[in-house]
């Protein structure tokens, strides 16, 4: 395949997903300048790697560099506050002790729910965006992460259970405020 | 089945990935079950609230541009490496010369004659890095002004590098420091295009030959290496390799 060729059919099958490739850049490093670099690199690796596209699904296909990309910037970067887990004692609170109408109001605010997000550890964080934002199946989303197929589904589990606790915490943390 | 296990395959059943054997079984026991049936409730609240459209962050504008225009660029310079077109036995026989080498290159170490640049290259990612782990190391005078900084070489080195601003290409001048590379001291400029520091070592050597310009990379950072004008120029980063290009373009000006 002559360059100007491949150039052609790269940008047909790839470049419509800019903003998949840019949503997940974004949650992953949660700053834009950062996104901003990671996706130009991770556009120039599919490039050099364009030969190994099965040309299938190229949105697949992109995020699994991306995501490759995000995590080699995130580990060169490693600011101290990036992956601190998450105070235990939050969890004490029994997730039972909410009730539907309750966290319906609380997600009805869009920001609090943008937040509870972001602070979520990047594991969880990354696969409730493939999931709920991107809408990939589980296998979609094995492939991209490279996990097994019931690590997708626990880490789901484990991320929507953590993110409900955050999204209590904040509830306290204002009603205390 | 079990709330223990029902409280994971809840997941499953919410996002359509359970057999029909596990999605009877599961319905059933949100059906039967209060406080499963409470946890599958509010699984759907947190979805919907997920599925808000504020959540996902389009692409801005000019990164469609950028990055279209950082192709191009790289696919003219795969073109300009491969002048004429590979048949596929020269193709296998170049594979196999490169496998050949690397044979030698691995077991025979002795047969491994570094070259001077390879050492250097090891040398200016070395400097590159401790620069930047130490941010007390990185300049020694820190100004964004090129009349500023030239004169600070005075007496410090026995020559005067050319010292220029590209603020307007967005590469803006951080600052100097002497530092001491390839066995004498060299002059080191700083600059900085977002949050990427470029470390761009220059010494003045021997011949007054321009020596082409080779680029390579080492431990993840990107190096370019050229003479002009009697100097020896390396221009090293952990940016990517298209714009630490554009980067030597304005210094060879």
């Amino acid at each position: 395949m002559n360059t100007r060729k491949k150039l052609t059919s790269f940008e047909e099958a790839v470049l419509p997903h800019l903003d998949a490739a840019y949503n997940l850049a974004r949650w992953l490093t949660r700053n834009d300048a950062d996104a901003h670099d990671v996706v130009q690199e991770a556009y120039l690796r599919a490039f050099r790697f364009f030969a190994s596209f099965n040309g299938i699904d190229g949105r697949a296909w992109l995020l699994g560099i991306v995501r490759n990309t995000s995590y080699t910037w995130i580990q060169q970067n490693r600011s101290p506050g990036l992956s601190v887990p998450l105070d235990d004692e939050i969890y004490e609170i029994e997730s039972n002790e909410l009730n539907p109408e309750a966290l319906l109001q609380q997600t009805s605010d869009g920001k609090m729910v943008r937040e509870a997000l972001e602070k979520l550890p990047l594991e969880f964080r990354e696969v409730l965006v493939l999931r709920e934002l991107e809408e990939f199946s589980y296998k979609e989303i094995a492939q991209i992460t490279g996990l097994p197929i019931g690590t997708v589904m626990s880490r789901l589990a484990r991320g929507r259970k953590r993110l409900q606790q955050v999204l209590i915490n904040q509830k306290n943390v204002e009603v205390l405020s | 089945m079990s709330c223990y296990t029902a409280q994971e395959l809840i997941h499953g059943y919410l996002d359509c990935e359970l057999d029909v054997r596990e999605t009877a079984e599961i319905e059933r026991h949100i059906h039967e079950c209060k406080a499963c049936d409470s946890t599958y409730q509010k699984q759907l609240i947190l979805r919907s609230a997920l599925r808000d459209t504020t959540l996902y962050f389009k692409a801005p504008e000019d990164l469609k541009r950028r990055i279209h225009t950082s192709l191009q660029i790289e696919a003219k310079a795969e073109t300009a490496h491969r002048p004429f077109r590979w048949s596929w036995a020269l193709m296998a026989a170049s594979l196999a010369v490169l496998l050949l080498a690397t044979t030698l290159w691995k077991f025979a170490p002795a047969f491994r004659a570094s070259s001077n640049d390879e050492l250097v290259a090891h040398e200016v990612v070395a400097d590159h890095i401790r620069s930047l782990q130490m941010t007390s190391h990185l300049i020694d005078v820190l100004s964004t002004n090129e009349h500023t900084v030239k004169p600070w070489f005075n007496g410090k080195i026995d020559f005067s590098p050319p010292v220029r601003d590209f603020a307007e290409h967005d590469f803006q001048l951080y600052g100097g420091r002497v530092g001491y590379l390839n066995n004498r001291t060299v002059a080191t400029l700083v600059y900085q295009r977002r949050s990427h520091f470029i470390n761009l070592y220059i010494w003045p050597v021997e011949s007054s030959n321009n020596v082409k310009e080779s680029s390579m990379q080492l431990q993840g950072y990107n190096l370019i290496q050229w003479t002009s004008s009697g100097m020896m120029y390396w221009a090293v980063s952990d940016l990517n390799s298209v714009e630490l290009q554009e980067f030597t373009r304005y210094v060879q000006q």
